[in-house]
């Protein structure tokens, strides 16, 4: 540890630590522009300036380390005039079209030209102009703004691990730019407009449609993929302007992947936003009474095991559990979440949880990851192993499909029978074997398939043969997809006693089902005379064949809870109402359950929340992971044997995995500039 | 007591009112016979706002929305988007002109001189409906009252 003073007062930082951090333990802000937390450091902004004793010159502290005994003044006249000086060199090509930038109003150069630049300008030659360079369907570049600081360079080049940006040219030249223009490839590309800390990189789909003053933003969850990513929603009147994220160490940091930023223009398009009524072999307009009373004449009399429930992919707890309560009412534990017929076991919590926990990736020395495509089904997860590797001493082995996952890995395999060699500790099952913390990452689309159970049985046991299952480190991890379906995990919405799954209630096998936002499936499996009731949001493939459509709420439009793929609960709140008649969808089930008298025991989402926090033990505390380590090693039951198909990639395309990403017009161009064939929509 | 009686019985004050009235009624009228004379007005009145062009007809207004901030009676409601040349355009600029209180924040506010209060005062309604300015009709009162309000700028320049 070193003890420097910082304008007469004393910091102890450790050693190596920059001249910066130690201003900023001080509680001292240097103004910054190229300077990152979480990227390497540049040095070349020169905004940073601070005078240390004893240096002839100010020095750029996010560059300079501190050493014992070190005084650093951050506000002398020098330094001032410093800081003065760099600004009037940086505003003298940056064009003064803040009135028209979409970064006015939360720009760091706007503000620190408040505080360090001119009232006029001195400089009277001609200016630079830069031109714009296409990177992409989502961001929008004006390079004249650009200020060199890379950011964005070192953003794509270490964070996103796809170098493709880069600067040409040399001093007043030098362009920021992909040299051959193509569109960025990384699906974390939305993070270079936050990182930019001038106008050069902002949001396409954003741009001139609104003003960060005039945006309420609420707290949010991403629920498009299973990250759990915190978010904040910018909303004006009853629209969503933009998705930022925000910081969550032990999950997101505070990055973010596009399809949950980029795809709200999603939540305007094909909503649901009235119950209809199939009437005659067609779906009509109705009122909600009438819904009701067509589900409920449906529902009279049928036996509890005629009648079957389904949970979708982007669904709340609270309405999960509202769904268990009235099937439970009605008799039936036909219930299911697992749309992709994963073979996941939900009796016990860490057979399907991401147990070292994301932040646990910073510790792992191995990682074994099994038929999953991290890089699409969760890039901000991708980025955090891809932390880890940069680090260095990280081995990471794979066995699927071999795709870019950023950083190096080992392809040890496309199939099971990998999985059966590694069982046998064969090949990389040493390296495993001699890392301290060795990971195991079974994606959900491995054990989507007939041998599915197998597949997880061969994991874990692969997990508990290599001693990744300690009881201090629990390195058995289930990667899912969306951030709807662990929470149904956790409150176990699977079929219960005598409960049918989801394929023994397709072709006919029940009267009645009720699909809670289930797009996941193809609905012509449905049996042509099960009356179905769609409730959700969208109105997608499932919608077109429901005899009943409840139109709920999307998950910026409802205070709802949603568990990530580490068993982490986290509350979203709710930032726009629903559109047009639709509601959220626990109350809904509440209004629906005391028309036919089965009443669920719960007034208010307060009430709810007290019987979900009972039901499932990862809400009763918020934004918390069940303790790490595993003492008990019985593996998932498993009756079926390994097959030979290899495994492939669990979601075909990147950017319409989703039905909100289905409605979104950004998503849509993304997914045809980025290959992979957009599959129509069946509402359309 | 007998000044006072004096005075009353030689109507005194009555004469020195009329002697007054009669002073005016020789000098010149302050009062004007509007709507057929007119008062001076100053460059600064604040009178029906418009939104100006450039000499070769592109409107002023980028959509920076600096005006609807500043605005203290929350009377301007703007939304914008990337109009086909890529350029930031308005598709909606409507000023309420029953709640605005002609404080001429928006003229100051605005960065190209876009949005600019005119010497028109006369702009009464019959109905509230009239009174909800949209963009066409504050460009239309912008290419109506240009010279003026160009001249009105001009005269008010050295101030600024």
């Amino acid at each position: 540890m070193a003890k420097v003073t910082v304008d007469g007062i004393e910091v102890e930082v450790p050693n190596g630590a920059t001249v910066l951090q130690a201003c900023e333990a001080a509680g001292k802000e240097i103004p910054r522009f190229c300077y990152h937390e979480r990227l390497s450091i540049a040095g070349n902004c020169r905004m940073c300036l601070v005078e240390v004793e004893r240096a002839p010159k100010p020095v750029a502290s996010c560059a300079y380390p501190v050493a014992d005994g070190m005084k650093v003044f951050t506000d002398t006249p020098v330094v001032r005039n410093a800081r003065r000086g760099v600004m009037e060199f940086l505003l003298i090509n940056h064009p003064l079209d803040c009135p028209i930038c979409d970064q006015g109003g939360e720009c760091d150069l706007q503000d620190q030209a408040m505080g360090y630049g001119m009232d006029h300008s001195r400089y009277r030659e001609e200016k630079r102009v830069v031109k714009d360079k296409y990177v992409g369907p989502l961001i929008k570049t004006i390079m004249t703004r650009c200020i060199q600081c890379t950011r964005c360079v070192r953003f794509a080049a270490e964070v996103a691990g796809t170098p493709e940006l880069g600067g040409t040219n040399r001093g007043e030249n030098m362009e920021i730019g992909t040299y051959v223009e193509k569109a960025l490839t990384s699906e974390l590309s939305g993070n270079l407009i936050d990182i930019c800390p001038v106008g050069a990189l902002t949001s396409r789909p954003y741009a001139f449609v609104s003003r960060p003053w005039e945006l309420r933003k609420t707290d949010s969850i991403d629920v498009q993929d299973a990250v759990g990513t915190a978010i904040r929603v910018d909303s004006r009147g009853p629209e969503v302007m933009r998705i930022l994220p925000r910081v969550n160490e032990a999950v997101n940091e505070e990055w973010m992947a596009d399809r949950g930023r980029f795809s709200f223009d999603g939540l305007k398009r094909k909503r649901l936003d009235r119950p209809w009524v199939r009437r005659d072999g067609k779906l009509a307009p109705a009122t909600w009474a009438e819904a009701f009373a067509a589900i409920a004449k449906k529902l009279e009399g049928l036996p509890g095991d005629r009648i079957g429930a389904i949970a979708g992919d982007l669904v709340d707890a609270e309405s999960v559990l509202a769904l268990k309560d009235l099937m439970a009412a009605y008799g039936s534990a036909n219930l299911d979440c697992r749309q992709d017929g994963a073979a996941i076991d939900a009796s016990r919590g860490d057979w399907f949880r991401f147990n070292s926990g994301i932040a646990g990736i910073d510790e792992a020395d191995a990682l074994l990851i099994i038929g999953s495509d991290v890089r699409r089904e969760a890039p901000v997860l991708n980025a955090r192993i891809r932390k880890r590797w940069s680090l260095g001493k990280l081995k990471v082995g794979v066995v699927g499909p071999k795709t870019d996952f950023t950083y190096p890995v080992k392809v040890l395999g496309e199939g099971p029978e990998t999985l059966t060699a590694l069982l046998a500790g064969q090949g990389f099952a040493e390296v495993l074997k001699d890392a301290q913390r060795p990971m195991v990452i079974l994606g959900r689309g491995a054990i989507a398939r007939p041998d599915g159970a197998a597949v997880l049985a061969t994991a874990w046991q692969i997990a508990e043969a290599v001693g990744a299952l300690k009881p201090d480190w629990h390195g058995f991890n289930m990667l899912h997809h969306f951030g709807g379906q662990v929470g149904a995990l956790e409150l176990g919405f699977v079929p219960g006693q005598g409960g049918k799954a989801l394929g023994a209630m397709m072709g006919g096998n029940i009267d009645a089902l009720w699909l809670l936002g289930a797009d996941g499936f193809d609905p012509a499996r449905i049996g042509a005379e099960t009356f179905v009731i769609y409730q959700g949001h969208h109105g997608d493939r499932a919608a077109a064949r429901a005899d009943v459509i409840l139109p709920g709420a999307a998950y910026t439009e409802k205070d709802a809870t949603y568990v990530n793929t580490e068993g982490r609960a986290q509350q979203a709140f709710l930032a726009i109402h629903p559109p047009g008649e639709a509601r959220e969808d626990w109350r809904i089930l509440r209004a629906y359950s005391e028309g036919v008298g089965k009443t669920l025991p719960y007034d208010s989402l307060a009430q709810l929340r007290a019987r979900l926090a009972q039901a499932a033990p990862c809400f009763a505390t918020l934004d918390a992971i069940p303790a790490s380590g595993c003492t008990d090693m019985t593996a998932p039951a498993s009756n079926v044997a390994l097959g030979s198909a290899p495994f492939v990639a669990a979601l075909p395309s990147y950017h319409l995995a989703d039905t909100i990403a289905r409605a979104s017009e950004v998503m849509a161009e993304c997914a045809s500039i980025y290959g992979g064939a957009a599959p129509r929509l069946a509402a359309e | 007591m007998l000044d006072r009686v004096a005075r009353a019985m030689l109507l005194q004050e009555l004469v020195s009112g009329m002697g007054l009235t009669l002073k005016y009624f020789f000098k010149p009228k302050v009062t004007l016979n509007y709507p057929y004379e007119r008062g001076n007005l100053s460059p600064r009145f604040k009178g029906e706002h418009a939104l100006r062009r450039y000499p070769n007809g592109e409107e002023r207004c980028i959509a920076c929305k600096l005006c609807e901030a500043v605005c203290p009676a929350q009377a301007i409601t703007i939304e914008a988007e990337p109009r086909e040349d890529g350029s930031r355009r308005t598709t909606r600029y409507d000023i309420d002109m029953t709640k605005c209180i002609y404080c001429g924040l928006c003229e100051e506010a605005c960065p190209v001189d876009a949005i600019v209060e005119g010497p028109n005062l006369e702009f009464a309604a019959e109905t509230r409906e009239e009174l909800i300015y949209h963009k066409e009709k504050l460009l239309d009162n912008g290419d109506r009252w240009e010279p003026m309000l160009a001249e009105r700028l001009r005269l008010d320049a050295p101030y600024r």
